[in-house]
């Protein structure tokens, strides 16, 4: 059995609570251990990029304590939060040799999910059907760009089941999400979505998946807004089996 | 605190015509960008060399400019140090008394529009005409450049023939092929009248006093060989130490501008005109600019003083894209702009550029010398919270939120209260208004509405605690 933590983001927590349990789902199907450092809240992020560092390193250093009292890969629903955890944390606490190290030791064994399951577990096909459905895969910009997820979430989706993936075209371009950019500069965020959405309605896929749930967030409002019947999932929902709609 | 502005300017770009082409040209030099780098195995390690050159530059700046300096001298020509926009509009300005020079001519450079420089001459009684046919363009209509090298980007070519028709005497015609012919004509005789030729100058060469220039349309050899003095003004970071060095900074260049392998015209100059030589200009100066530059050099967003001003991270920005190039309010837009326009002239006035930008990372993708602008805009939002020009309201929210988020049993209690409490907010899971601020959300998108189980509680049903 390979033992992993769950951080399981503040988005995750409070909206999607039930990716969370999707993620727990496959990863003790493919014979993982779940551990859920219960203390857990948010890594900081928000704060962090409008530039309250105070603010975010009093709760990057929560989160530290929290998790580097744990043991095994930290496995993470989200290419944002992980990335904030591996590339921008630990110089939150230049100066601080002790928290650093903590930073760093906890950065080390942070691992975004689907690249978890295909890097670290080795799993391309994880069993999952859905049957009848088209899927377009949206790569979140700071998974993609600054961890290099992409062909793992693709692969995984190409083995689902019953489940067709189609190419979202400009697929590297941005959601328009960008956290507090969306309600900041809220009609260029708006703008941005407006022709992602475009794109992908112009796949003609019925359903958009994706590992990151804030642009997925975005999007899924955006659409709703626009009347589409496209469903959003996150990435660990269509692996979980059957996506109910 | 100033009002923020990019958003008031954005919000005029937004869906209008003008930014709509603007949108179509960029993605049209993203992909010829793309295209070209594709071609071009070596592209990579070429960019890594061209970091190496742009960084080393910078950290030699001193003893290269004076090296610099003393080329140029050497050839006969003149350097004048700039600590401002004013004092080069000055020395620009006597020499041309002195010279008693009546027509300037311009070449593109950007740097020229950064201090103003058009509007100084002219009120000075000097005719100034820019020569580039985008800046001309700018110049016919009143207008503003919207991207640093494709400065009319935000006009169609219908734009551009009712402008002519109207301030050229001409018939309409919106061919591009016409359209060049009449502008080339419009021109020519413009060339020969001038008694002054100002150029920008794209990469400065120390060991040869050399300065460099690139252009597509020949406009850029005109103003430097046909009138009697020519003056290249430069930013002082624009300078690298050997024509070995210049060679890959303009490879990788135009590979990321425009696209090509080389621009069209190429152009060397070192000196003024040699007695054995045809043409060329008898006087030679080079205007260095500071205004700014040295401060930039001294803090931590110095790495963006690498740029070699190619625009390829305005053509793969969304912002950019959707928001137009004149909401950035100043002569560089795009991710550049955001950064290099705050560092320059201080975040006082500047602090809303750093937050024009969904941090997607594509520019640092697209940056030929890679230099890491999602990073050097993290720094500088950061400065601007520690300055005290942070986003209106922002500090009440994050402070709240850090408060919950660094107390473990408040933070469980808070998602349940959201989640029960937003009942009322939203039928079947989704809320479409929100008051407040809450607004900017629901204004363009629905909102999910808060579990009422957040997974804390999921998660404690599920293995009785811990």
């Amino acid at each position: 059995m390979v033992k992993v933590q769950l951080f399981v983001t503040c988005l995750v927590d409070s909206f999607f609570p039930e990716v969370g349990e999707a993620v727990v789902d496959v990863l003790e199907r493919h014979g993982c251990t779940v551990e859920f450092p219960f203390d857990q809240t948010c890594c900081g992020q928000p704060a962090f990029n409008v530039g309250y560092h105070d603010q975010a390193r009093e709760m990057a250093q929560h989160t530290i304590e929290v998790l580097d009292a744990t043991e095994g890969t930290i496995v993470v629903p989200s290419g944002s939060c992980a990335d904030m955890m591996i590339n921008h944390t630990p110089e939150l606490f230049d100066g601080n040799d002790e928290l650093r190290g903590a930073a760093e030791r906890v950065s080390a064994r942070v691992k975004e999910f689907s690249s978890f399951l295909v890097d670290e577990l080795g799993i391309t096909d994880a069993g999952a059907v859905c049957a009848g459905r088209t899927a377009t895969y949206h790569p979140s910009c700071h998974g993609f760009r600054n961890l290099g997820i992409r062909v793992q979430p693709e692969t995984l989706l190409d083995h689902v089941s019953g489940l067709e993936r189609v190419d979202l075209p400009d697929a590297e371009t941005c959601c328009g999400f960008g956290g507090l950019f969306s309600v900041e500069l809220p009609e260029v965020s708006a703008s941005i979505m407006s022709t992602k959405l475009t794109n992908v309605e112009a796949t003609g896929a019925n359903l958009l998946v994706g590992v990151d749930v804030s642009c997925l967030m975005h999007l899924a409002g955006g659409l709703r807004r626009r009347g589409s019947t496209i469903e959003v999932k996150h990435i660990a929902e269509v692996l979980n089996g059957e996506p109910a709609s | 605190m100033v009002p923020v502005a990019f958003i008031d300017r954005a919000r005029k770009g937004l869906g209008s015509p003008g930014v709509a082409a603007l949108n179509t040209g960029s993605r049209r030099m993203m992909s010829h960008r793309l295209t070209a780098v594709e071609e071009f195995p070596s592209m990579d390690s070429m960019r890594d060399r061209a970091r190496e050159i742009r960084l080393y530059s910078l950290a030699h700046l001193d003893e290269l400019l004076a090296r610099f300096t003393d080329e140029v001298e050497a050839q006969g020509g003149h350097v004048f140090f700039a600590a401002d926009g004013e004092e080069a509009i000055g020395y620009i300005r006597r020499l041309a008394e002195r010279e008693n020079v009546g027509r300037i001519v311009k070449s593109k450079s950007m740097v020229t529009e950064e201090i103003h420089l058009n509007d100084a001459l002219e009120a000075g009684e000097f005719e100034v005409v820019e020569t580039d046919l985008g800046e001309f363009i700018i110049q016919l209509s009143g207008d503003t450049p919207s991207h640093i090298i494709a400065p009319v980007m935000h006009k169609t070519r219908q734009d551009v023939g009712r402008l002519f028709a109207d301030k050229l005497d001409v018939e309409y015609t919106d061919d591009p092929q016409e359209l060049n012919g009449i502008a080339r004509s419009h021109l020519r005789q413009i060339f020969l009248d001038a008694d002054m030729g100002i150029s920008g100058c794209n990469v400065a060469i120390a060991e040869s006093g050399t300065v460099s220039l690139v252009t597509n349309e020949g406009n850029g050899r005109l103003t430097t060989t046909a009138p009697r003095v020519h003056v290249a003004i430069m930013g002082m970071e624009r300078i690298v130490p050997t024509l070995g060095d210049a060679a890959v900074i303009l490879e990788v260049l135009a590979r990321s501008a425009t696209g090509q392998k080389l621009s069209v015209y190429t152009s060397l100059i070192t000196g003024p005109r040699r007695p054995e030589e045809p043409d060329g200009p008898d006087e030679f100066h080079v205007v260095i600019l500071d205004n700014g530059r040295s401060r930039v050099l001294g803090g931590d967003t110095a790495e963006i003083l690498a740029c070699i001003r190619c625009g390829a991270c305005l053509n793969v920005c969304p912002v950019y894209r959707e928001a137009g190039g004149h909401a950035y309010g100043f002569t560089y837009s795009g991710p550049i702009g955001a950064v290099l326009v705050p560092s320059l002239l201080g975040l006082e006035d500047w602090h809303d550029l750093p937050y024009a930008s969904s941090l997607c990372g594509a520019c640092l993708d697209a940056c030929p010398v890679r230099i890491d602008l999602p990073e050097l805009l993290l720094r500088l939002r950061r400065d601007a919270v520690a300055q005290g020009y942070p986003p209106p309201g922002l500090e009440r929210v994050i402070g709240w939120y850090a408060g919950l988020a660094t107390r473990p049993a408040l933070w469980r209690t808070a998602l349940r209260a959201a989640g029960l409490g937003s009942k009322v907010l939203g039928r079947k899971g989704w809320i479409s208004s929100l008051p407040g601020k809450g607004a900017a959300w629901t204004d363009h998108r629905d909102l999910p509405r808060p579990a009422t189980r957040p997974f804390h509680a999921r998660w404690k049903e599920r293995n009785g605690g811990t």
